[in-house]
């Protein structure tokens, strides 16, 4: 029973919304409006959820003084602090007195701020690691151990120096009908535009007929794995 | 807004009229008042005509809806290019006889007008009036009702290609469950799976497992919790620890129940630990910044990358390289493949994730479902490979019969 | 352990510790590089360049604070580029994290570059609106419906779009003459193209993130008008904009700023993976004999 009501649920679901997309009647194009909503109002109360989930995670670590506890309550801080600058919006006001109102003529949010000056810096510090991961793995990964693993380094070097000014100079002196297609920037624009192009369209092929299989045995009640598997 | 009271630029008197109007031009003699000494300039102000009104309205049911759409449709007026003289079309629309009113307006160039009507089966009547700085033209009426369609024929070719795939994996499910032994090529990631985890086991730390940051309503975070079922029953089986952080409140909610479920069929349900699967938060930095922290710290031995990623995934990879771990990750996301291909020991590429759980279940309904979906490949190849050799055919020769073969096939894959 | 050997071994610290170096030292120099524009931003800049003054460019910040390095450029110079071409500019954004963008799309480029431009008359904030491409679709067939009034900007409060001269003549996204999206993830351009500008036909162009980038070069040019990709493709409409409109000075050629750190961080890159791959067959070769 417990594993025959999310089946049923995923196959009337499921086959309902199929319906919908080439069933324009009335009453299935409002079961395609409203099935979204459905999720949309399940995750509103997943965001209660996962704040209690978090809060009980990390008071648990700073009750029992675990290991690094000290970084559970730098999140349980943060999440707090941010939680109810939101809630009550608090702010400053005019000369920077504090206000417990949002009602400010000149005043800046404390939410605001906080979003500004802490969240926005941290987001762009995370992305900013990945032009030195990018380094790091481009000189572990782009070795010429195979044939391919040769294409692909030399492809690399293209696309790199191609969307660079470096690479207009390198091959300026190439002459006219030549330059078409061996001016570096050139080079990467047709490795980009042609091969790239029927890789990234073939993946999403695949892509597309895998998610029509993976539904397609979710819907029929095949896909068990997340129920335990078995039957 | 009611217009019944202007009088119509196409009746036979206005049409009279118009011409004379714009003849008649009136000279005013005025100047700026410092030049008022000197000779008066002569400005001449031309009365424009109001614009020939729109011919042939039409009212149809908008096709392939749910109702409550007409489509209004007209000639343009002859006056439809001169921008001095026609400035627009307003739609009105009566109903039962009541007072026309304006339900939208339409540029000039623009024949038709999608009006969406408060009920279905009940008739509608329009008017379509141009108009410009010299008055309007108003056309005759025209009216029609507002009808749901039971198939949306823009959509047949979708539905035919859906017929033949899904047709293909049911077909070959069936020959599953009658016995027929079914081939599938190895999946290097899959086929480690055990190995990766052993080696957790072996060396006393935790496997940590990411579904990606995406919620469950996307089916990569689906196809990664299913192959979860899978790998979580062996980690029960190896008595090892699983760490799942999760970008989202209602992922974690199912991966939990997912666990559970497989520790008790791999028996033993004492082993399973809910808090080692909790949530983080759903910004997809701080979520990073989290699970970075913990490899760094709790040094896993396996990290499994298997969902929706985005510009995290060579962040955790790269990290998870530099602890040591095994990496096997798996992702549908093209643009961020090749950053899993560089930094992970194994790569599932876009469709061998939604393979992966068939795969390792060895179940033969669900590879028979993979067999089924190769064979959709395998109409997608011909179509590409046919299709390039009629369009260079076409491209030669011009025969009207490959212009028509090249169409068809064009026509099945374009979604309509 | 050779030299060569120990190159192959390279700690990672020392390759952040020199893309750190390559990048600082040259931002701090601040000298624009000699960008050539591609012919894919070119079409985009033609594009916008031949809309008629008074064309209605419709302006979609689709991205977060994280990904502003690289996507402001781009939508501050297409900004730049409709208001001095006198195009009405709607900004609008399907990002949580976009109305400050849009702010700061305000504050930095339209206030002290356009003071003659009226907030209402040519440019108008949307805001913020939840349902990602399900909004962008639903635009199609009523834009009205969608955005009842707009958010205002500084000492101007929200008004009905009834009220707001700009919005007189716009029904539904058909009524704009040009999309502009500028993302970095999902939504972003790929939906605009899909669900706004390939039912309807109105031209769609902008940019993404680099990454982004090869996932639309399959809709240009028939979809996609053009396309900015990364900080290189910002920096190349910069050039153009530039280039045709030096009043602006060195203000619209931040990404031009930008791409001289980009292009020795790449070299460097190139210089590691050249030298790994001699460490590498430096030692194959020993092992041979």
């Amino acid at each position: 029973m417990k594993r025959t009501i999310p089946i049923l649920i995923t196959a009337v679901v499921g086959g309902l919304l199929i319906a919908a997309y080439f069933v324009p009647a009335p009453f299935l194009a409002s079961a395609d409006r409203l099935i979204p909503d459905f999720f949309n109002i399940i995750a509103a109360f997943a965001f209660v959820l996962g704040g209690g989930n978090l809060l009980r995670v990390h008071l648990t670590k700073i009750s029992r003084r675990d290991h690094e506890w000290i970084y559970s309550v730098v999140t349980v801080a943060g999440f707090l602090v941010m939680l109810f600058a939101g809630l009550l919006k608090l702010g400053t006001g005019e000369g920077g007195a504090f206000h417990w109102t949002y009602d400010l003529a000149d005043g800046r949010l404390l939410y605001d701020a906080l979003y500004q000056s802490v969240f926005t810096p941290c987001q762009a510090t995370m992305f900013s690691l990945l032009a030195f991961f990018v380094a790091s793995a481009s000189y572990r990964a782009f070795r010429a151990k195979t044939p391919e693993a040769t294409v692909l380094l030399i492809a690399a070097f293209v696309i790199l120096i191609g969307r660079t000014f470096v690479g207009g100079w390198l091959t300026a002196w190439i002459p006219e009908p030549f330059s078409e297609y061996l001016h570096i920037p050139n080079l990467s624009a047709w490795i980009m535009s042609f091969p790239n192009l029927a890789g990234q369209r073939t993946i999403q092929m695949g892509i597309a007929l895998g998610i029509i299989s993976n539904s397609l045995r979710l819907i029929l009640g095949i896909e068990r794995s997340h129920l335990g598997g078995g039957d | 807004m009611k217009i019944s009271g202007i009088p119509r630029a196409g009746s036979r008197a206005a049409r009279l009229v118009a011409p004379l109007i714009a003849l008649t031009c009136i000279v005013l003699p005025f100047g700026p008042a410092s030049a008022q000494e000197t000779s008066p300039e002569v400005v001449t102000e031309v009365v424009v005509p109001p614009p020939a009104p729109p011919t042939s309205v039409a009212a149809i049911d908008a096709p392939n809806d749910a109702g409550h759409a007409l489509l209004v449709t007209w000639q343009a007026s002859p006056d439809d290019a001169n921008a001095d003289v026609l400035a627009g079309y307003r739609v009105l629309r009566s109903q039962g006889g009541s007072p026309f009113e304006e339900v939208g307006v339409a540029a000039p160039g623009q024949d038709s007008f999608r009006d969406r009507v408060p009920e279905n089966a009940v008739r509608y009547d329009y008017k379509v009036v141009s108009f410009g700085p010299g008055g309007v033209g108003e056309s005759g009426t025209a009216g029609a009702e507002a009808r749901f369609q039971w198939f949306d024929k823009t959509r047949v070719s979708s539905f035919v290609i859906m017929l033949i795939v899904c047709g293909a994996i049911v077909f070959n499910i069936l020959r599953a469950q009658a016995g027929q032994k079914m081939y599938i090529r190895k999946i290097a990631g899959m086929d480690a799976v055990t190995e990766a985890v052993g080696r957790a086991t072996e060396m006393g730390q935790p496997v940590l497992y990411v579904a990606g940051i995406q919620d469950m309503d996307n089916v990569q975070t689906v196809a990664g919790l299913t192959i979860l079922g899978s790998i979580s029953k062996l980690i029960a089986e190896y008595e090892t620890s699983l760490v799942m952080p999760c970008s989202r409140s209602l992922v974690m909610s199912t991966a939990r129940e997912t666990v559970k479920e497989s520790y008790l069929s791999a028996g033993r349900p004492d082993a399973y630990r809910e808090d080692g699967i909790y949530y983080v938060t759903d910004e997809q930095f701080g979520f990073v910044a989290h699970v970075d922290g913990l490899m760094v710290r709790k040094k896993p031995a396996t990290c499994f990358y298997l969902g929706a990623f985005f510009a995290e995934s060579l962040i955790l990879a790269e990290t998870g390289n530099s602890i040591g771990a095994i990496q096997v990750a798996g992702t549908a996301m093209p643009t961020q493949l090749p950053f899993f291909v560089a930094a992970c020991d194994y790569t599932l590429i876009g469709e061998e994730l939604f393979a992966a759980s068939a795969y390792l279940s060895q179940d033969e309904k669900m590879l028979g479902s993979l067999k089924g979906q190769d064979f959709g490949k395998g109409v997608a190849m011909v179509s590409i490979f046919v299709g390039g050799i009629l369009t260079t055919i076409e491209g030669l020769t011009g025969w009207p019969v490959i212009t028509m073969l090249n169409d068809k096939i064009h026509w099945l894959w374009s979604g309509g | 352990m050779g030299f060569l050997e120990k190159l192959g071994r390279l700690d990672r610290r020392w390759i952040f510790l020199l893309i750190a170096v390559s990048v600082t030292i040259p931002l701090m120099l601040q000298r624009p590089a000699p960008v050539k524009p591609s012919p894919i931003v070119r079409n985009l800049y033609t594009a916008i360049d031949a809309l008629p003054p008074g064309s209605k460019l419709l302006l979609s910040l689709d991205y977060g604070p994280s990904t502003v390095p690289e996507n402001d450029p781009m939508a501050h110079a297409i900004a730049r580029h409709a208001l001095s071409k006198d195009l009405k500019l709607y900004v609008m954004t399907i990002w949580a994290t976009g109305p400050p963008l849009i702010s700061n799309l305000f504050e930095t480029v339209i206030i002290p570059g356009f003071p003659n431009k009226t907030y209402g008359e040519d440019y108008l904030n949307l805001g913020y609106k939840v349902g990602n491409q399900g909004l962008i679709q639903s635009l199609t067939s009523d834009f009205r419906n969608q955005y009842t009034q707009d958010v205002g900007w500084g000492d101007i409060a929200a008004r009905p779009v009834g009220q707001i001269p700009m919005m007189s003549t716009i029904r539904t996204i058909k009524d704009f003459d040009f999309i502009a999206g500028i993302g970095s993830g999902q939504p972003g351009l790929k939906e605009w193209v899909q669900f706004a500008g390939d039912p309807t036909g109105t031209p769609v162009g902008g940019g993404v993130t680099a990454v982004e980038a090869p996932l639309l070069y399959p809709y240009y040019p028939t979809q996609l008008v053009g396309l900015l990709g990364g900080l290189a493709g910002a920096a190349e409409y910069e050039a153009l904009l530039v280039e045709n409109h030096p009043e602006f000075g060195e203000a619209a050629q931040v990404a031009l700023i930008r791409m001289f750190p980009q292009t020795v961080a790449h070299l460097v890159i190139v210089s590691f993976v050249l030298l790994g791959n001699i460490s590498y067959f430096a030692q194959r070769g020993r092992r041979r004999k």
